[in-house]
């Protein structure tokens, strides 16, 4: 009972003496926990960002397109149903787009085309990389479509004109233009129940570089009232937010829960990703350990001139009979309490400045992670006990008869 | 009653091939109070440190209240330290982030544990019981020195040391320190003080005079140090 009385007056006592130096020489010390609380803004930022550069560049790289290309097993098609099930498989707070396509054969001028029926809004996501003269169709004006670069030079047509498609519908036989009847004969033949023909006009001209500036693309619902046919996809593009290998364990998944499809990654892109990202981590890496090294070495110096300019102080608590230890433990006291408030500080201020760098960069705002406070206080507390340790050992060199004696 | 409390037997302390302390015996029994006087350079701060286990004889044996500390290392000498000296400095060494109370309970904090009843006792013994809570910054040097001086006797110490504690204060304040001195000789105090100042000095019951590490001069109350001095220069 009464050692415990003692202990709690000692504790008390270590305590009053820890907070007074830091209080009271508060002014001394702003430089001190100034440096401790860069170096934990930087650190906790940083850790925020490597983080969350996952989730942020995962769609930052979207913009590269789809990344999984789901094609029907067999000769069948792709139904809403399973669509509906694709997306329910992928979960939809990981699709930044998902885009079916159906192709369909038409005639433009008597002359072959292929129109791509999809969702515009959803290919769009997919596809932002795509230089589109005038713009985007929707779904509201489905007249309205975008044609591909190469088709608009063949047909010589620009945004605004309008152009009309001509087939046969949906379970129908074409019958061939017969040579013996005029094209206007051949025309009205196209027009019976069988065919189909609608005016379209230009909203959107496609350049890509690649073969998508030798289509048609128009409203996937459109296309099927035009041809008379329910939904039947020949392709889903999916831009998904993962790496390489979830994007791998997805495909095995999506070819073991939905027999009907045959998933494919397009590995170039997620590779090149993962490397991409592997590299940007091990830079935030590198930096952080830098930052906390020089932490390190402000701490040590603050640590070493504090020592130094409190010779006086020291020498008397031991002429007073303490021992170096017990100075020792003091100091260190102080070292913790500088690590704390300079690391509590730094987290908020860490959140801020990766708040920041991701709004700027990213142009998205981060979730702080309460799990930073405890994590980067304890890393600062290490930290400058650590720096500490070699200035703190000066104690055991100061005599008192030599410090205290004399001007 | 009058106990021997430290006895210096052919004590020196040798720098190189200076003699800081040359041969030097001297017994003190428990209540003098002793002052020691000499020219700069005499090795009367030395004696000092070696009595308050600061420091160490080159050659002869120390005994502090039977125990012969002159062998003792660096951590024992701590303990005895802490246990049986009262230190007072000229310059006062407080802790400046600490209030008077708070300074007198870190002697305590480091010898057993604080008191602080204890030490607002101690403080009003020296007339301090309404400064208790200012910080040395906010007091006189002749305060600062009293709250030193309630430092050193907080853990009631064998012997109350004192290397020129009054050479900082202006003469009123000199004169409070050496009444306190007066009482705590009554109470039975062992005193032991440097001092340049003459009239500091003969307040003591025994003088001590130091010169090139010797003893020259070892007389009781009855003289000043200055009939002393002048005895001296008589006698050779
Ligand atoms: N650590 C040391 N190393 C070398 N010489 C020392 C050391 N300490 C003291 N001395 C020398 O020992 C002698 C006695 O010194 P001391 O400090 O005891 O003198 P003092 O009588 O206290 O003088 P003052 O009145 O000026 O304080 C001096 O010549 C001093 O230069
Ligand atoms: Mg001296």
């Amino acid at each position: 009972m009464e050692n415990r009385t003692r202990n709690g007056s000692r504790r008390r006592m270590y305590l009053k003496m820890v907070s007074s130096s830091l209080i009271r020489r508060a002014s001394r010390l702003i430089i001190a926990v100034l440096a401790i609380a860069i170096g934990a803004t930087i650190l906790s930022g940083l850790v925020t960002i490597y983080y969350d550069i996952p989730a942020q560049l995962g769609r930052e790289f979207r913009s590269y397109g789809a990344n999984l290309i789901v094609l029907p097993r067999g000769d069948a098609k792709i139904t809403r149903e399973v669509l509906d099930d694709l997306r329910g498989l992928i979960g939809t707070e990981k699709i930044v787009g998902m885009a079916p396509y159906r192709y369909q054969t038409v005639k433009i001028n008597e002359q072959p085309y292929i129109i791509a029926g999809t969702d515009l809004a959803q290919a769009e996501k997919n596809s932002p990389f795509w230089y589109i003269e005038g713009s985007w169709g929707n779904a509201e004006d489905t007249s309205s479509v975008m044609v591909g670069h190469e088709i608009a030079q063949t047909l010589n047509i620009n945004i605004g004109d309008t152009f009309t498609v001509q087939g046969v519908r949906y379970g129908q036989m074409a019958e061939a233009s017969r040579q013996d009847l005029s094209a206007e004969e051949n025309q009205k033949r196209d027009l019976g129940a069988q065919n189909f023909s609608m005016k379209l006009s230009v909203k959107g001209i496609v350049t890509t570089g690649g073969a998508e500036e030798g289509f048609i693309f128009a409203d996937i619902d459109m296309l099927d009232d035009l041809i008379g046919d329910t939904f039947r996809a020949d392709v889903v593009e999916c831009s998904v937010v993962a790496d390489a290998a979830e994007l791998s364990a997805l495909s095995s998944r999506i070819e073991r829960d939905i027999p009907a499809l045959q998933p494919r990654a397009v590995r170039r892109l997620t590779q090149s990703q993962d490397i991409v990202l592997g590299k940007l981590q091990a830079l935030v890496l590198l930096v952080t350990v830098v930052v906390l090294i020089i932490t390190m070495i402000s701490v040590y110096t603050t640590m070493m001139a504090m020592v130094a300019e409190r010779r006086r102080e020291i020498a008397l608590k031991k002429a007073l009979g303490a021992e170096s230890k017990l100075v020792m433990g003091e100091l260190l006291g102080e070292g913790v309490l500088l690590g704390f408030i300079g690391g509590a500080l730094g987290v908020f201020l860490g959140f801020e400045f990766a708040q920041r760098v991701s709004l700027n960069v990213f142009g998205r705002a981060i979730n702080f992670q309460w799990a930073l406070i405890p994590v980067t206080i304890a890393v600062f507390i290490t930290i400058t006990v650590l720096a500490s340790i070699i200035p703190v050992r000066k104690v055991m060199d100061i005599h008192p008869a030599i410090v205290l004696k004399g001007e | 009653m009058s106990s021997k409390i430290l006895e210096l037997k052919n004590v020196s302390k040798i720098y190189g091939n200076l003699k800081a302390l040359a041969d030097i015996n001297l017994s003190v029994n428990a209540g003098d109070w002793l002052s020691i006087m000499g020219p700069s350079g005499s090795g009367k701060t030395t004696m000092i440190n070696i009595i308050g286990c600061m420091d160490t004889p080159s050659t002869g044996s120390v005994i502090l209240d039977g125990v012969d500390i002159s062998r003792e290392n660096a951590g024992s000498l701590t303990r005895i330290r802490r246990d049986k000296i009262g230190l007072i400095f000229q310059q006062f060494h407080l802790i400046s982030y600490l209030t008077a109370v708070e300074n007198v309970m870190v002697a305590q904090y480091y010898h057993s544990m604080p008191d602080e009843e204890e030490a607002m006792e101690a403080l009003a013994k020296v007339g301090l019981a309404d400064r208790a809570r200012h910080l040395p910054a906010q007091l006189s040097g002749g305060e600062q020195q009293r709250v030193c001086i309630a430092r050193a006797l907080i853990n009631s110490p064998q012997i109350l040391l004192g290397d020129e504690p009054t050479g900082n204060l202006d003469e009123e304040n000199e004169g409070i320190v050496v009444d306190i001195f007066r009482r705590l000789h009554d109470e039975g105090v062992t005193i032991i003080i440097v001092t340049h100042d003459p009239e500091v000095g003969d307040v003591a019951q025994r003088k001590i005079i130091l010169e090139h590490g010797k003893v020259v001069g070892d007389i009781d109350q009855s003289a000043t140090f200055g009939e002393a001095l002048k005895l001296k220069g008589k006698g050779e």
